[in-house]
């Protein structure tokens, strides 16, 4: 086929040109890993990190859905022992009425 | 009558109730530091974190002021300490928290306050100005 083969061409073939399909040409394929994610660090790992306590209700905000659920992990990127840690303190939080158990 | 019990540090949070004036929640502060003294133990700390809004309600009220001490004691102390809390009516709710060291300076709540306070400060003056 030549290049211009999607193209109908000008004038008398439009029997021709209805029938090849429209969108002949490939997509272009970049070669990329479709689940590749960057290998996120833990926000409490730099030294200036704020230490995990249940009075710190701002940072405690950060690890708990919109509904008041404790966050996974998986998702915070903190380590098992940070979120040990976080659990306890968010829990003691709720305890105090600092935080929801159930919100929304 | 000077034992060689150890002594421990604790953080112990009171919510009480709402009604009471600034005043009244501070003085319920000083009755719970007597509470301790009279055990034995010593109170380092007392911190007024205002009447906050609770998450969610506690005896039907929806906020309380809340009361912060660190308390250096025997559990026999925080056990008497906790006894005269469940007994009172002023009092939501307690929290007592054993602690390897106390926290210097104020703590979280006092500073988020502050810089609140602050920043509201700033915009007033900003619609004035």
């Amino acid at each position: 086929m030549s290049i211009d083969s999607d193209i109908p061409a000008p004038g008398g073939d439009e029997d021709r040109g209805e029938r090849r399909p429209r969108m002949a040409e490939p997509p272009n394929i970049t070669i990329r890993r479709p689940f590749f994610r960057r290998r996120k660090s833990s926000p409490f790992a730099h030294a200036d990190a704020p230490k995990i306590d249940y009075k710190d209700v701002k940072l405690l905000q950060r690890f708990v859905s919109e509904r008041g659920k404790i966050v996974p992990r998986r998702i915070t990127a903190v380590t098992a022992k940070e979120q040990r840690a976080l659990a306890t303190a968010i829990k003691r939080a709720r305890e105090l009425a600092l935080l929801p158990y159930v919100a929304g | 009558m000077e034992s060689h019990v150890e002594m421990t540090l604790y953080e112990h949070t009171v919510i009480a109730r709402p009604d009471l004036s600034a005043q009244q929640a501070q003085a319920l502060a000083d009755s719970f530091t007597e509470v301790v003294k009279a055990q034995g133990g010593e109170v380092s700390k007392v911190e007024y974190w205002g009447l906050r809004n609770l998450a969610y309600r506690i005896k039907k009220n929806r906020k309380g002021h809340y009361l912060h001490l660190n308390i250096k004691a025997e559990p026999a102390a925080i056990a008497e300490l906790e006894r005269t809390q469940r007994i009172h009516e002023d009092v939501l709710r307690y929290l007592t928290v054993k602690v390897d060291t106390f926290d210097e300076g104020p703590s979280q709540v006092m500073q988020a306050k502050a810089s609140r306070d602050e920043r509201g400060r700033r915009d007033r003056f900003d619609i004035r100005g």
